[in-house]
């Protein structure tokens, strides 16, 4: 549902059908909606049964890669006596993504169930769900939650009563966008700076304590249970566009629309309807003028580009961008898109982590040249510096919070350069004065 | 043990290296440097961080570059190092690590040894895109301990100095501080940089970043001669070598040697220098007269005397021997006495054992001389105290440049046998002394020491001897040639090896070629303690 | 740079009786003890408001790291104090999608009304430090803003004196 709005008949209510709904919150509550069956299921079953019934459902990593979930699954060893861990990744802190919180505050057990299943599929015993520290309202429901599925024996040391252990242990970040970065919450979960990892190897091999992991998404682990209960063909069914996109997709949507929330999609919906039919459209009677239709760190796209969007992983691509975490960043005309790329540019800049060079130094220094151009002091060779500098920060580095930075840059300069030019030749009045960046 | 090999082409040369090398050491195989920053071969390998990004190169299939560091070769892979693509991304990397750097190259100690330097002038951009219109970070520079200061503008945040104090020292004192471009190496609060073989971070620090006090300012790196040698601080033998500036040595740095010390030195030794540019050294050959002082002497007149003194003579001889003392001047000075019942000794300060956690086998060994083993091999004993004793009552009595103590000097002093001195320093002692002739420090000469691994390791000759002072082993073989008529007087450290190695089983047939820059292992070295 | 802080000079440690036998509970979830830097760091704030040098070491002391590793990740976190805050630590998310609706005006009159004044600094009556904080994962409900461990959403210029004036 478009939490906090009620929900639209465009939308295919699964993982939201309970936002907004208090009663949910609780152990009996969700038990009452269903909860925990398909648990009691998954532990019935076969490993390998489950992994390959999600691989049959198509569903991908939620979280911004879009990784088929059950082949990810499939990576982990199988039987190597060692011990095997399950993250989850709730560090949610891309800029315009903002529904994992949701999923954490109104529905925990969709979670802690989701969780339970994964870790039982790839032979872990324990599951770590990283909670970014900002997130304190989640924290203390899904604190709750955990304490609750504890005393009710659906996870522990018998897990359902099906002899089975699984343990859940919530582990808080502190401040650190990077986090969300699988590796560096690995290491931030080791007690470590958040510092991305170099791969290989990958978590499959050697994630948490140098362990076998899987690392996945909120949204993702929240689906399991469904696709369990439902079955994967149906979940395979909810489709409107390329198959290889199935399923439902929280779209969190922000900005310049009337009905900012998460709205819950079938794969395939078209953008136009999202952002018009089912937001409400731009407020105060504006014009569309871009679309972030990712996450902060995906190309950004113009207003026509948006409105023949087909919004699934394919589609998002296929205009130009990608659909990221789903955080879609809606921008009306009067926005100063100069200004907004350097907003994010100094975010990046702000949570490189300092390891790579070009990261480190790269979103420092294109920061400041935006900086410098919103005061009025730009030159014309700006451009040409900011996309070599794009360049020299694009697939260069350990992970890709450098290239994050560059990417609005370049596609802002390509989309919306008229803009960059108002300020260029002093015909627009300074944003910003010019200080230290 | 057969490794699988696998053979890849860089640049161009195809190398057959061993299945799981990093490209960049293959490179390496194939004459090709890699250009690099956080990769450190004396750094724990399997975890380089690959951070600097500056060793990314372009490999054949690959999507994008590959950092050398740490991608492995597989078989038939084809690598350019020196392609479009990798030379404008290592010129990009230059460019951001120059924007915030001071460029204070003019006052910097590590220009001329300066890998940013270096490839800057090589690869670099000739101007830079960022200034004037930016300021650049400024951090004001920390004391981290007793030889080192941190200067954080010139950092690059390879991070070798972080992982050498964390992986290999096993302390870490050394952190990543902060994030993005304000980050800079910290350390606690109250804690110092002191462990025993911080001084390192120095060497690995590949910018002007991390420097040593003790050099600081002394000297440029051009106007530097160094010589390959051995320290002498201990019986590790760690390979070292000696910086001179005219004719002072400035620092004194690790060698790389795979079997003995890897990459590094302890701070002791590193520091341990400046007893070798002391200037209160007998300069020209001592003889007692026959109204019981001493005079100055030309060499052939003190090597007369001293050949006088011990042809035909017999009884006891002690052999009162400094633990720098060459093989060579400890294999020939003890043939001098051959006719003698013989007691001879090197004197061994002690001090506490520092090992570096992180490489097997590697400390500041407790016994502060660096031939205590070949010494041993040669007849000498480390029962000091029996030997200054048995001076007392000796009927010659040999300082082969042993620094004795008040007592130790007045044994020798009130000895009732004749006194032969080797020395490198004037020391009071010496008035009663026979003959004092005038000898070279390890800095002065070439020679070998054997360490406590049994390895035998040559150094070379740093420094001028000063006035008249000539090596020990010269003038032992110059005694001996006068003595008797088959003994040839060696010409050179080489020959004067060759004649000792004779007559010790475990060197037999060793020569100073043989040995080479990185020394050997005698073979059966263990067994021959005298 | 050190600052005097009343009540450092004789440092009482955080990690005795419940608050160390909580953390050694903990250490049953992890398989090393390093493991616990973070939650042994949110215990130290959550007690004394701030994580200062001494606390850094005792935590190095508890877990048997290293100071300066501790040190390494503490200023890695931007949520974890190194120096004294006000009472009420005020967090204004001013990321772009915030930006787009109103954030940077709720965050100039936070800084009015609480009398801060500046970014980062404390008012006079101790009770508010007000700083920007990137997003806080809550964009559709611009602009957002943490006052301690409380998460208010949707906060306008015209509704900060309001919600002001609960902390006071």
């Amino acid at each position: 549902m478009g939490f906090p709005h009620p929900s639209h008949p465009g939308e295919t209510v699964v993982l939201s059908q309970y936002f907004g709904d208090p009663g949910a919150r609780t152990y009996d509550g969700w038990v009452k909606r269903g909860g925990y069956e398909a648990l009691r299921k998954a532990l019935g079953m076969d490993r390998n049964a489950i992994i390959e019934e999600v691989k049959a459902s198509g569903l991908r990593g939620r979280g911004g890669a879009g990784f088929p979930t059950g082949m990810k699954w499939s990576f982990m060893p199988k039987d190597d006596g060692k011990p095997h861990f399950l993250v989850c990744n709730a560090d949610e802190s891309e800029p315009g993504t903002f529904k994992d919180r949701e999923i954490m505050r109104w529905t925990p057990h969709a979670l802690i169930e989701g969780c339970a299943i994964g870790a039982y599929a790839i032979q872990s015993e324990r599951c770590y769900i990283y909670i970014r520290g900002e997130f304190t309202e989640p924290w203390a429901v899904m604190t709750k939650a955990v304490e609750e599925a504890y005393a009710n024996g659906v996870v522990g040391e018998n897990a359902c009563g099906s002899g089975k252990r699984i343990d859940i242990t919530l582990h808080r970040g502190a401040g650190a966008y990077i986090c969300g970065e699988e590796t560096a919450m690995l290491n931030s979960l080791e007690g470590k700076r958040g510092n991305p990892r170099v791969k290989p190897p990958f978590p499959a091999q050697a994630g948490a304590f140098s362990l076998p992991t899987t690392v996945n998404n909120v949204e993702t682990l929240a689906a399991v249970p469904h696709i369990l209960n439902r079955g994967a063909a149906w979940y395979k069914g909810l489709c409107l566009g390329n198959p290889k996109s199935t399923g439902t997709k929280l779209i969190s949507v922000c900005g310049h629309v009337e009905r900012p929330g998460n709205y819950e999609i079938t794969m395939g919906t078209p953008m136009r309807d999202l952002i018009y039919d089912m937001c409400g459209g731009i407020p105060n009677g504006r014009k569309l003028k871009a679309v972030i239709p990712g996450g902060s760190s995906v190309p950004i796209l113009t207003a026509e580009e948006a409105e023949n969007c087909i919004t699934d992983y394919e589609g998002v691509v296929a205009a130009g961008s990608m659909l990221g975490s789903g955080g879609m960043i809606v921008m009306d005309d009067t926005t100063d898109m100069v200004y907004q790329i350097w907003r994010l540019a100094r975010f990046y800049a702000h949570e490189s982590c300092a390891q790579c060079t070009q990261c480190r130094e790269g979103t420092g220094w294109t920061t400041r040249i935006l900086g410098r151009i919103l005061a009025g002091e730009g030159k014309e060779s700006d451009y040409e510096l900011l996309l070599d500098l794009s360049k020299n920060m694009t697939g260069t580095t350990i992970c890709v919070l450098s290239d994050s930075c560059a990417v609005p840059i370049v596609s802002g300069i390509q989309k919306f350069r008229s803009e960059f030019e108002a300020y260029i030749r002093r015909e627009r009045e300074p944003a910003l004065a010019l200080g230290p960046a | 043990m057969s490794q699988e090999m696998v053979t890849v082409t860089i640049d161009g040369i195809a190398v057959s290296v061993p299945k799981g090398t990093t490209v960049i050491e293959a490179a390496k195989q194939a004459g090709i440097l890699v250009p690099h920053y956080c990769y450190h071969p004396g750094l724990p390998t399997s975890t380089s961080p690959a951070v600097c990004r500056m060793c990314l190169v372009e490999v054949e299939k690959a999507p994008k570059l590959m950092p050398a560091c740490v991608t492995t070769v597989a078989d038939g892979q084809v690598v350019h190092t020196q392609s479009d693509q990798a030379l404008e991304q290592r010129k990009g990397v230059l460019e951001f690590l120059l924007i915030n750097h001071p460029l204070d190259c003019p006052i910097c100690d590590q220009s001329g040894e300066c890998e940013l330097q270096d490839y800057t002038f090589r690869e670099g951009r000739a101007a830079t895109r960022y200034t004037p219109d930016f300021a650049k970070r400024y951090n004001p520079v920390e004391d981290f301990g007793p030889d080192i200061i941190y200067v954080p503008n010139r950092c690059i945040l390879c991070i070798r100095c972080v992982r050498f104090m964390s992986d290999v020292a096993q302390e870490a004192t050394l952190n990543v501080s902060e994030r993005g471009d304000r980050a800079f190496i910290g350390v606690a609060e109250g804690e110092r940089l002191d462990h025993p073989w911080s001084g390192n971070v120095v060497d690995l620090c590949p910018v002007g970043s991390l420097l040593s006090k003790d050099f600081l300012h002394k000297a440029r790196v051009w106007d530097m001669d160094k010589t390959g040698s051995i320290c002498p601080g201990c019986t590790q033998g760690c390979n070292i070598t000696i910086d001179m500036r005219d004719d002072a040595v400035v620092r004194l740095k690790p060698r790389p040697n795979m079997d003995v010390n890897r990459h590094f030195m302890c701070d002791h030794g590193r520091l341990d220098y400046r007893w070798m540019n002391r200037g209160d050294r007998v300069e020209a050959p001592l003889v007692r007269n026959g109204a019981g002082s001493t005079a100055a002497a030309d060499w052939d007149q003190a090597l007369d005397a001293a050949g006088a003194l011990l042809q035909g003579a017999g009884g006891r001889a002690v052999i009162l021997a400094s633990g720098r003392a060459s093989v060579e001047s400890l294999g020939l000075v003890r043939k001098l006495v051959g006719n003698f019942d013989v007691t001879a000794a090197v004197k061994v300060p002690l001090g506490d054992e520092a090992p570096l956690a992180g490489v097997p086998d590697l400390a500041l060994r407790r016994e502060r001389v660096p031939n205590l083993d070949g010494a041993r091999l040669l007849g000498y004993s480390a029962e000091w105290d029996t030997a200054v004793e048995a001076a007392r009552t000796a009927a010659v009595v040999v300082v082969l440049d042993a620094e004795l103590s008040e007592g130790e000097a007045s044994a020798v002093a009130t000895s009732s046998g004749k006194v032969i001195a080797f020395s490198t320093l004037i020391a009071g002692w010496q008035e009663h002394a026979a003959v004092v002739l005038p000898v070279t420090t390890m800095v002065e000469e070439s020679g070998v020491y054997i360490n406590r691994d049994q390895r035998a390791q040559r150094f070379q000759q740093a420094k001028a001897p000063p006035a008249m002072a000539r090596p020990a082993w010269w003038a032992a073989g110059e005694i001996l040639s006068g003595q008797g008529p088959d003994a040839d007087a060696p010409a050179s450290a080489a020959e004067a090896f060759a004649m000792v190695a004779r007559d010790v089983a475990s060197l037999d047939g060793l020569t100073h070629d043989a040995l080479g820059w990185s020394g050997r292992a005698l073979t059966n070295g263990a067994g021959v303690h005298a | 740079m050190s600052v005097a802080v009343h009540g450092e000079e004789a440092y009482e440690p955080v990690f005795t009786g419940e608050t160390l036998a909580a953390l050694e509970r903990k250490y049953a979830e992890y398989p090393t003890r390093q493991a616990l830097l973070l939650p042994a760091l949110w215990m130290v704030q959550e007690k004394r408001g701030w994580i200062s040098e001494k606390a850094i070491g005792e935590v190095a002391q508890v877990l048997g790291l290293t100071p300066a590793l501790v040190k390494g990740v503490v200023t890695f976190y931007t949520m974890y104090h190194t120096h004294p805050v006000g009472k009420y630590f005020i967090q204004v998310c001013t990321t772009s999608p915030c930006g787009l609706c109103g954030a940077e005006e709720t965050l100039k009159a936070l800084l009015l009304h609480s009398g801060c004044g500046e970014l980062g600094a404390t008012s006079p009556d101790g009770r508010f430090t007000v700083v920007e904080v990137e997003c806080l994962g809550a964009c559709g409900f611009a602009t957002p803003v943490m006052v301690n461990e409380e998460f208010i959403e949707s906060v306008t210029a015209d509704s900060v004196p309001a919600l002001l004036e609960r902390y006071r």
